[in-house]
């Protein structure tokens, strides 16, 4: 971020964060198998960071865990993001950015839907029909210049 | 004569032979004054005036070359004769110049210049020679020559004036080296800080030096000269910051380089402001403040560094404590209040904002604001404290009230710039009533957070005098009490015991009076449940840290103990553990302060003997079982009892001592409380479990008294604790009797006396091992183990003989992965006994010595074993090389590597597991040797990510995460086949298990990607 360029929204709404989910004694039982769940999931996504902000994506209320839906039997996944303004221009890499983190991180038998909450974006249908079609996505990584700046939001940050 | 005509041939040999080492030979000759500089002046006479420049060039480089070893012993006479030669060819042909230069720079670190000299060596520098022309080691040269110079003749320097600033520009200009700079620096700063007169030069020498700001320098990879950017950096600084006749330069600079886009010069920047703000004043400031302002407050708002942050918050603050510094005069505004408003005016509003992002910035600009000086502090809290207050009391959201609160705590909390000095006021007087109302209307909410925010503020509140009146401090004691017996959550009771403890330090009566007596009614009410207990006993703990507290909180937790003991009130034993951990941490105190020491001993000590005595008979005539009797909470009351008596004073030590061990050997309880004991209870004999594990409060009594405390009856009593430990069948018993022994042998002074007792022990152990019965070779295995370990810890001769029995018995089919495991207890730090704590003799080091006398038999021992055995071994290494600290392992680790990528594929989980945690620490910071392991390391560590066990799974994929940060050109070649590895545990049914592999895969896809690492 450069000290003369303007930001699109200098000065959002920041939202709690979530605390690190609690450990229960199933969890550290060998024999007790845990499904993946909502907040399994939310746990993969809420940290990424905001293109823009030094913030997380949960932090600006972009992801959050009731828009989060898993079936582990089905192996399914969908997720809704909010972007914090209708006009931002970062749709796009938001939602690619929570495909790459979920491809990578989760095992392939899951069937990865990311799009934008209804009514919260001007260009919704156009960012959706992106993401969703699999050789855009593979497309848009083959270019380094997109794949460096997904990188940088997935990088835990260490500054 | 013979002398000259020596001179002579080596004069010879160096001019016309060009054999340079005749330099060396010559300069022994003249320091040894087997020949003068005349002569040798004389004998260079021809070369010097020779008509061929490169014979002229090895005369004067001759001559150089021995003045640099020579010339300390030169006369005023010789140099000044010299110096007008050099002088003088100053203007010689350019191949002589090096040479000049080197003499010249031998001469001015001669202690007899003559007066003058100074003044025409620099003019003749200045006038005949363009620096930045010669190569690198005669500029090295030039600079050398001023810094000496300037070291012994400052006024005649300063008598040339604006002239001399003026040459030093003029040789400076265009530099490029870092180590001339260096150098360079060195002279600008001693221009800047001796008072040179800078003349009209000023923004000349500006100029020449901040052309290099911000310093962009990066070493070359193997740099020998191990120059710095740091360095560079630092010293520029100093010179630029170093004079305020730089700031109508340095500042418009500063703000220019802000704007830039590479984040060290913002930082390198802002910490240049930030030194300026020590020598300027406001008179420079002031043209330039509004700017400053504007791009610290950018800086610090919108970026996504820490480094800016903080570097531009001491920024801001070296500004206003230099405001602050200023002295007011009558007819001129106050800069200060002006640019404080200013700060006010941008940052205000923002904190009426509590949801938005810029409401912590702005709050960390007028924090840092506030903090720089008393003044500041003042203006700020005038113009925010009001605002936050309001604020908070018309908010109703709980989010918006605790970032209000969170906001608040930062400008309570005064930084030790502005401290009230004495006879001043806290800044927040005014304000007390309605900082203490918000407090506790936030410690009422419900929600966490704000309660949690609240203690934090309130201790703040509590630590400045005059801002809690004493109904406020009631008041207070009384909501953390209440949040005490209400709040299940345990992040807010973490926080209301830390609160309690800070407070309970300054305000003692308020707690004696209102929280004891409440969270005493409530732990014994047996009414409430173990979790509102256990929070109780936990602050019991923390506030007790004065004598005063001690006296009241200390009889509570007896109380409890002793209700457990009759049943009355349903205590668990883990509740009851949990009373002794909370005892302990009050007995940690008595370090610090005698009485409490003295409480310990008088008190608490005979009340929990006599009530775990009473525990026992009753368990053993009864048949009644009481908590006490429990092994868990013996070995919890052991800890109160060690730590209290290691804190003893001599007198009291002795007398503890010889309680103990009278009650012990002979069964006298007369010391003990409600003194209802049958006498002669024989403690000490094989009896029942109940009575005979018991020694461990003998061994926690008597092993952590200090060494110079003399144990009354030492042989009797250690006669006695060996045949426990050989004959008694309970296991925690003869464990403890074991240790005891041990503990008392590691403090007794060598002599006769001990090697008796190690003689006889050792005979027995022997005898004992030899048997057939598995028990007593366990008992004796122990024994062995705990002797070991107190002869190792003192560096005792027999240790080595002991120690060697236990790597034997590594191979004994029946205790060999016991003797393993013993290893362990040998190298770790034991928690009861033989510690520093308990005033055992240890020496450093102990570990790294054992470590290199028998890490060699170990891996002989381990080749020469057979297939079956080799687990046991490893397993050894695995403890032994788990304990050592990690530089000794760093060092070690080339040696032991095959053998442990040997255990990793053992099938021993109990070992996978231990050289796993031993391995992943070191993989941080990866030695050479793993280099050519890495296939090996690589295809254990991901075999393992399958493995049964749930903890080596974890283990091992932490470790495949630290392998990512190695050197990218290592470990890329593995990045397929890891990702690929690391796809199976992505679907692993157990979480924990899933989210160590994520964390890994997401490192491993980041490696050698664009953006990534």
């Amino acid at each position: 971020m450069s000290g003369g360029t303007r930001l699109e929204n200098a000065n959002p709404l920041i939202f709690e964060r979530s605390g690190e989910r609690l450990l229960t004694v199933a969890d550290e039982d060998e024999d007790v198998a845990d499904p993946i769940d909502d907040r399994e999931i939310f746990d993969l996504i809420r940290s990424i960071n905001d293109p823009e902000h030094p913030l997380s994506l949960e932090e600006l209320n972009v992801v959050e865990q009731m828009r989060v839906n898993v079936n582990d039997e089905e192996s399914t996944v969908s997720v809704e993001f909010t972007p914090t303004i209708p006009h931002c221009s970062m749709a796009t890499l938001i939602g690619l950015s929570l495909k790459v983190k979920l491809l990578r991180s989760l095992p392939d038998r899951f069937k990865i839907d990311v799009h934008i909450t209804p009514g919260t974006h001007a260009s919704e249908d156009a960012v959706n029909k992106q993401l969703a079609d699999k050789e855009r996505v593979a497309a848009a990584l083959e270019n380094s210049q997109l794949l460096e700046v997904v990188n940088q939001c997935l990088s835990t940050r260490s500054m | 004569m013979a002398d000259n005509s020596v001179l002579l041939g080596l004069v010879e040999e160096f001019v016309s032979g060009q054999v340079d080492s005749k330099a060396a030979e010559t300069a022994t000759g003249v320091k040894t004054g087997q020949f003068t500089i005349l002569q040798l002046v004389e004998a260079l006479g021809l070369s010097l005036s020779s008509s061929q420049h490169q014979t002229r060039g090895r005369g004067v480089q001759l001559l150089s070359e021995v003045l640099q070893e020579s010339y300390s012993s030169l006369s005023e006479r010789e140099v000044e004769v010299l110096l007008a030669f050099y002088e003088n060819r100053l203007k010689d042909h350019y191949v002589i110049i090096p040479h000049v230069l080197q003499g010249l720079k031998a001469l001015t670190k001669c202690s007899v210049l003559p007066p003058g000299s100074a003044v025409s060596i620099l003019k003749s520098i200045f006038q005949d020679i363009h620096v930045q022309s010669l190569m690198l080691a005669e500029r090295s040269c030039v600079y050398n020559i001023l810094i000496s110079l300037m070291e012994s003749k400052e006024e005649e320097l300063k008598g040339l004036g604006a002239d001399f600033i003026f040459g030093f520009v003029q040789s400076v200009d265009g530099e490029r080296d870092p180590r001339n700079l260096l150098l360079a620096f060195q002279v600008a700063r001693n221009i800047i800080q001796r008072g040179y007169d800078l003349g009209k030069f000023v923004e000349e020498l500006f100029e020449v030096m901040s052309c290099y700001f911000p310093i962009d320098f990066s070493p070359p990879p193997s740099d020998p000269r191990g120059i710095t950017r740091e360095e560079l950096v630092l010293s520029l600084r100093a010179v630029l910051t170093g004079t305020s006749q730089f700031a109508e330069f340095l500042l418009p600079l500063i703000i220019e380089k802000l704007d830039s886009d590479i984040q060290s010069a913002k930082v390198d920047s802002l910490q240049t402001l930030a030194a300026c703000g020590l020598t300027y004043s406001h008179k420079e400031l002031a043209e330039f403040l509004p700017g400053l302002w504007s791009s610290i407050r950018r800086e610090v708002s919108q970026t996504a560094s820490e480094r800016v942050e903080t570097a531009g918050l001491s920024a801001l603050s070296a500004l206003v404590s230099c405001l602050s510094r200023s002295v007011l005069t009558s007819d001129s505004e106050d800069v200060l209040q002006v640019f404080l408003s200013l700060v006010l005016k941008d940052c205000q509003h923002h904190l009426c904002e509590p949801d938005l992002k810029l409401v912590w910035p702005s709050a960390k600009l007028l924090q840092a604001a506030a903090g720089a000086s008393y003044r500041a502090s003042l203006i700020v809290s005038a113009a925010i404290i009001p605002s936050l207050l309001e604020q908070y009391n018309n908010r109703t959201q709980c989010a918006q009230r605790r970032t209000l609160l969170e906001v608040l705590q930062g400008f309570v909390q005064p930084t030790a710039l502005s401290r009230p000095a004495d006879g001043e006021d806290s800044v927040l007087v005014a304000f007390q009533q309605s900082l203490c109302g918000v407090v506790f209307s936030a410690l009422t909410e419900s929600s966490a957070g704000l309660q949690i925010t609240g203690t934090r503020v309130l201790t703040a509140l509590g630590q400045q005098p005059g801002l809690m009146s004493q109904p406020d401090v009631e008041k207070a004691v009384d909501h953390l009490t209440r949040l005490i017996l209400e709040e299940d959550d345990p992040k807010v009771s973490l926080a209301v015991v830390e609160c309690s403890g800070s407070l309970a330090h300054l305000h003692p009566k308020a707690f004696i009076s209102r929280m004891i007596p409440r969270l005493k009614e409530e732990i014994l009410s047996g009414q409430s449940d173990a979790a509102v207990r256990q929070r109780c006993v936990t602050v019991l703990a923390s506030v007790s840290s004065l004598s005063s507290v001690v006296q009241e909180s200390a009889p509570v937790l007896l109380q409890v103990l002793a209700s457990a003991h009759t049943g009355s009130c349903g205590f668990s034993v883990e509740e009851v553990a949990a009373v002794c951990i909370s005892l302990q941490k009050i007995a940690a105190h008595a370090r610090d302060s005698e009485e409490i020491g003295r409480f310990f001993h008088d008190i608490i000590i005979p009340h929990l003997l006599g009530l775990c005595l009473q525990a026992a008979l009753q368990s053993r005539d009864a048949g009644h079982s009481s908590p006490l009797t429990d092994e868990a909470v013996l070995s919890a009351v052991v800890p109160v009892m060690s730590t209290a008596c290691a804190a003893l004073q001599s007198e009291s030590a002795s007398r503890m001592a010889a309680q103990a061990v009278s009650l012990f050997l002979d069964g006298d309880v007369s010391f003990l409380p409600e003194n209802a004991f049958p006498s002669k209870i024989q403690l000490l004999q094989i009896q029942s479990p109940a009575l005979s594990q018991l020694v461990c409060l003998l061994m926690a009594c008597v092993c952590s008294l200090p060494c110079s405390v003399e144990i009354p009856e030492i042989d009797r009593l250690l006669l006695q604790l060996e045949d426990l430990s050989c004959t008694c069948p309970h296991l925690f018993s003869y464990t403890c009797a074991a240790k005891c022994f041990a503990g008392l042998l590691n403090k007794r002074p060598a002599g006769e006396a001990l090697d008796a007792v190690l003689e006889r022990v050792m005979k027995r152990i022997s005898v004992e091992l030899e048997n057939s019965s598995s028990v007593q070779r366990t008992r004796a295995l122990t024994l062995l183990l705990w002797v070991s370990k107190a002869l190792l810890l003192r560096y005792h001769p027999l240790s080595t003989a002991l120690t060697d029995q236990l790597f034997a018995l590594l191979s004994d089919p029946a205790l060999g992965s016991q003797a393993a495991d013993g290893f362990g207890v040998l190298m770790s730090d034991s928690q009861d006994v033989l510690n520093r704590g308990c005033h055992a003799d240890v020496r450093i080091m102990y570990r790294q010595r054992f470590f290199a006398e028998n890490s060699a038999k170990l891996v002989e021992g381990f080749n020469s074993a057979e297939q079956e055995k080799k687990s046991c071994y490893l397993k050894a290494l695995s403890h032994i090389v788990s304990n050592l600290p990690r530089q000794v392992q760093l060092t070690e680790l080339p040696a032991l590597l095959p053998l442990l990528l040997e255990a990793l594929a053992c099938v021993d989980q109990a070992v996978q597991l231990s050289t796993l945690s031993c391995l992943q620490p070191v993989l941080l910071e990866p030695p050479e040797a793993l280099r050519n392991q890495l296939e090996a390391l690589f295809s254990r560590l991901l075999a393992l990510t399958t493995s049964p066990a749930m903890k080596v799974r974890i283990a091992s994929l932490q470790c495949v995460h630290a392998l990512s940060r190695l050197p990218e050109h290592m470990i890329l070649p593995f990045r397929a086949r890891v990702l690929k590895a690391l796809a199976v545990p992505l679907d692993d049914k157990k979480r924990l298990v899933r989210k160590e592999a994520v964390a890994a895969r997401a490192e491993w896809f980041l490696l050698g990607s664009p953006g990534g690492r």
